[in-house]
């Protein structure tokens, strides 16, 4: 035995010992031979947790890249006629000054700060930050795994992305400016690079970066996969998996079944920008030439995008909605209701999530017949997400609830996600789709239900865990500012865009509506909205400054399992080394949510069943 | 890595061959999608019949003898029979090989009948997808490299870990064995 402790002092110890599970794993103190200097601990690691702590914090660099683009279009939004001259020392000529001295954005530029910002958000943020960060911390973790199946490709997963931003953020800086054709890059305007200035070197690079995302992805997603079903410790069957286990795995099948699809649409349209065919191409006049490319079909582009598009959604908010699942159980010190019922609704929003892509496709000329289909699958969707959050309700109801950052977050979530799910069935309509696709309601739902809905989850995870990934806390009072501005504020600047995009303003507009009669009564609430996004980001700096500040001088942790929760990997040493658990792993014996039985406040996994106690793991 | 290796497994399969699976079923949504894109715009006319070439279907056995071979390979080094193995899995290479060189002469049939990259989408959609489907024998070509450096370079001894590693290679030439079979029956079918 590589590692006996003499005396065992507590409970969780003694079980550990006498009841965990032997792999004769051999700690090494300073890490394995393969982590022992700052290079290969910090940069190319492949422990799980390290290379939880670079997706977030690389996620941190992309969400605040992403989130300043939206403060420079908001502000050419909110305030058309205002001087941007003070921004030329940063954007340089896409700030075009006349005659007058006065700085104006570049409509081309506007255009690609929307691009980016929806590919940034979307992807780098909600996708590799949000399931790349949890995924990584939270799977061999919970599951009791030394690592994930394959470090080595859970090591190039990251790498993959990391390489995709680099290509991404190369593109920034190009005299072209970067892609500008929108984030879902439908052709014609990201087939042909004499569309747009954005259309050339910028949407080559873009598909290089979503290229190497895609393998990110995918190499991500098989080990998230292998690992859930072929590495949990002995006695953790799937109905014991806490819910983020389910919500993590069934996103990274999700991943794994779309992402192929995005490669091969994106295929195509390298073959149809660099080789001359013609896939999506069919009778174009550019510049009043005509073009010889003829037969292809710019519909067959956006079916093959949506059918990944779709499911991406879910792969952004299955994440958010475990962690919500977990976190708020937790602080709720209630079992979650209806465990079972959140497994199916998950897996059932997972299968369709596949069938409902044409909803994206209303206005783009597919056959009305056909659209009828796609409504009643997207208008299902609400039901399981129903069940969701009657479920999380219920749980926080009647409960002795813990007001903390974390657990304010989880409960702000699933405000998000009601009232931007309550616009998802008006837009899942063909018919009401007729007047709102394209426009500020369409923002306003999808910022709503996973864009704020995705980063309360993410914000949750990131309190309730950080304990976890840097053995401090963050500060508190922060974290309720935080919560509560941006809460107020994520209102403030999405609920009046139901208002504007129901009277009919179009989304993508580098002046939204002001030269229009129609919706110049509009200005005032524009204004509005961008003084709101400008407090709501400043709210997000403060946050991340808490964010490091706490990981060098935040409150210690003083015990393994500060909330007094029931999952493994609070079972783990404060300073936790590659291998998770120094000497046998625990082995599972109730399901994950034995909150407040028994008059005992929580019941550990690790804790064997007493008499005629039910098991609620072994239906 | 190798400090981490031992820990709780709970099924019977080897979770890397497991990982394969998934990264195989990966695959199959790229190819069906890339079929499916096929489908869809044949459907919306304006697309050029042409007849495929034959040495597309004289590949097809090519591809299916390799996976014979890899398979009896597979077999003589379970059973300790050195030369058998690595004379076959040599032999699968060089079907391999012969298999890419074929297709790219298949390539060239096409575009001397008139139906070239850029002519029509229904000779694109061949292009793309065969040429997709060659860069992953050629991958595992990469996978049957490993094998011969193993077989040929490590002292011959049938270990567990060393039959599991020829396995991944088995299983993933199998696949675009079987990937092409299909191929090949959807082309023949849609044409």
């Amino acid at each position: 035995m590589a590692h006996v402790i003499s005396a065992a002092e507590t409970l969780e110890e003694t079980l550990t010992q006498e009841l965990g599970f032997n792999d004769h794993f051999h700690e090494h103190h300073h890490g394995d031979k393969f982590q022992s200097n700052f290079l290969t601990h910090y940069i190319f690691s492949t422990d799980h947790k390290m290379i939880a702590r670079q997706f977030l914090i690389t996620g941190i660099f992309w969400a605040f890249i992403g989130a300043a683009m939206s403060i420079i279009f908001r502000l050419q939004l909110g305030f058309p006629e205002a001087d941007l001259v003070w921004l030329k020392p940063l954007l340089g000529k896409w700030i075009q000054v006349n005659a007058a001295g006065i700085g104006k954005l570049d409509p081309e530029f506007y255009y690609s700060l929307v691009t980016m910002h929806g590919t940034i958000l979307v992807f780098f943020v909600l996708t590799a930050g949000l399931s790349g960060t949890f995924s990584n911390l939270l799977i061999p973790l919970q599951v009791g795994a030394r690592d994930m199946a394959s470090p080595l490709l859970n090591a190039f997963s990251y790498w993959a992305f990391f390489l995709a931003g680099v290509v991404m953020f190369l593109s920034l800086f190009l005299s072209t400016g970067p892609f500008s054709g929108g984030w879902t890059a439908y052709p014609p305007l990201s087939a042909l690079p004499q569309a747009s200035d954005g259309s050339g070197a910028g949407m080559t690079m873009w598909i290089v970066s979503m290229a190497l995302f895609v393998v990110s992805a995918l190499l991500g997603g098989i080990n998230y996969i292998t690992t859930v079903l072929n590495l949990r410790t002995k006695g953790m069957n799937m109905w014991r998996m806490p819910l983020t286990m389910w919500a993590f795995f069934v996103t990274a099948v999700l991943g794994v079944l779309s992402f192929p699809v995005l490669f091969s649409g994106l295929l195509l349209l390298m073959f149809d920008r660099g080789l001359g065919t013609s896939f999506y191409l069919s009778e174009i006049v550019v510049g009043g030439q005509v073009l010889d490319r003829i037969g292809g079909s710019p519909i067959l582009y956006q079916h093959l995008f949506w059918f990944l598009g779709h499911p991406e959604v879910y792969i952004i908010i299955l994440p958010a909605m475990g962690i919500v699942s977990e976190v708020m159980s937790v602080h709720a010190r209630k079992p979650i209701f209806g465990y079972r019922a959140m497994v199916f609704s998950i897996l059932a929003i997972g299968f369709l999530s596949f069938i409902v892509w044409a909803h994206h496709m209303f206005m783009s000329g597919v056959n009305p017949f056909i659209s009828n289909f796609f409504v009643i699958f997207t208008l299902i969707i609400a039901v399981p997400s129903a069940v969701k959050v009657f479920n999380w309700i219920t749980t926080i109801y009647g409960s002795n609830f813990r007001f903390n950052s974390a657990s304010l977050f989880s409960i702000g979530f699933v405000s998000m996600f009601i009232s931007g799910g309550l616009t998802g069935i008006f837009l899942g309509n063909s018919a009401i789709d007729i007047q709102l696709h394209d426009t500020y309601f369409v923002i306003a739902h999808f910022h709503i239900v996973m864009g704020i809905a995705a980063f309360f989850g993410m914000f949750a995870g990131i309190y309730h865990w950080f304990p976890k990934m840097f053995g401090r806390f963050m500060n508190e009072t922060l974290g309720k500012v935080h919560f509560w501005g941006t809460l107020i504020g994520a209102y403030a600047i999405f609920w009046p865009m139901h208002y504007t995009g129901m009277a009919g303003v179009p989304r993508r507009y580098y002046d939204a509506g002001a030269s229009f009669d129609a919706f110049r009564h509009f200005t005032d609430l524009n204004k509005f909205i961008t003084v709101a996004a400008i407090v709501v980001f400043f709210l997000q700096v403060l946050f991340i400054i808490n964010f490091f500040y706490s990981i060098f001088s935040g409150r210690k942790m003083t015990s393994k399992n500060p909330w007094g929760a029931n999952t493994l990997e609070w079972t783990t040493p404060i300073e936790t080394g590659h291998g998770n658990w120094p000497g046998n792993i625990p082995t599972v014996q109730r399901w994950a949510y034995d909150y407040g039985k028994d008059g005992k406040e929580f019941i550990p996994q690790y804790v064997p069943l007493g008499e005629n106690e039910h098991d609620h793991g072994n239906h | 890595m190798a400090a981490i290796t031992p820990q709780y497994s709970r099924s019977n399969i080897n979770s890397q061959k497991f990982a394969l699976w998934v990264a195989i079923a990966a695959m199959i949504m790229m190819f069906g999608s890339l079929t499916s894109a096929y489908v869809v715009r044949r459907a919306a006319g304006n697309w050029f019949e042409f007849k495929l070439p034959d040495l597309f279907f004289i590949n097809t056995v090519v591809i299916l003898l390799s996976s014979v071979t890899i398979q009896l390979s597979y077999r003589a080094f379970k059973q300790g029979k050195e030369q058998q193995y690595k004379g076959l899995l040599i032999a699968t290479f060089v079907l391999g090989m012969a298999f890419v060189i074929m297709q790219y002469m298949g390539w060239e049939a096409l575009n001397a009948i008139g139906a070239t990259f850029t002519i029509n989408p229904s000779s694109s959609f061949i292009y793309v997808i065969s040429g997709l489907h060659a860069a992953h024998v050629l991958g595992g070509m990469l996978g049957l490299t490993v094998a011969l450096v193993h077989a040929y370079y490590l002292p011959f001894k049938a270990t567990i870990r060393r039959q599991q590693r020829f396995e991944l290679v088995v299983q993933y030439w199998h696949f675009v064995d079987v990937l092409w079979v299909y191929l090949i029956f959807f082309f023949t079918i849609q044409s």
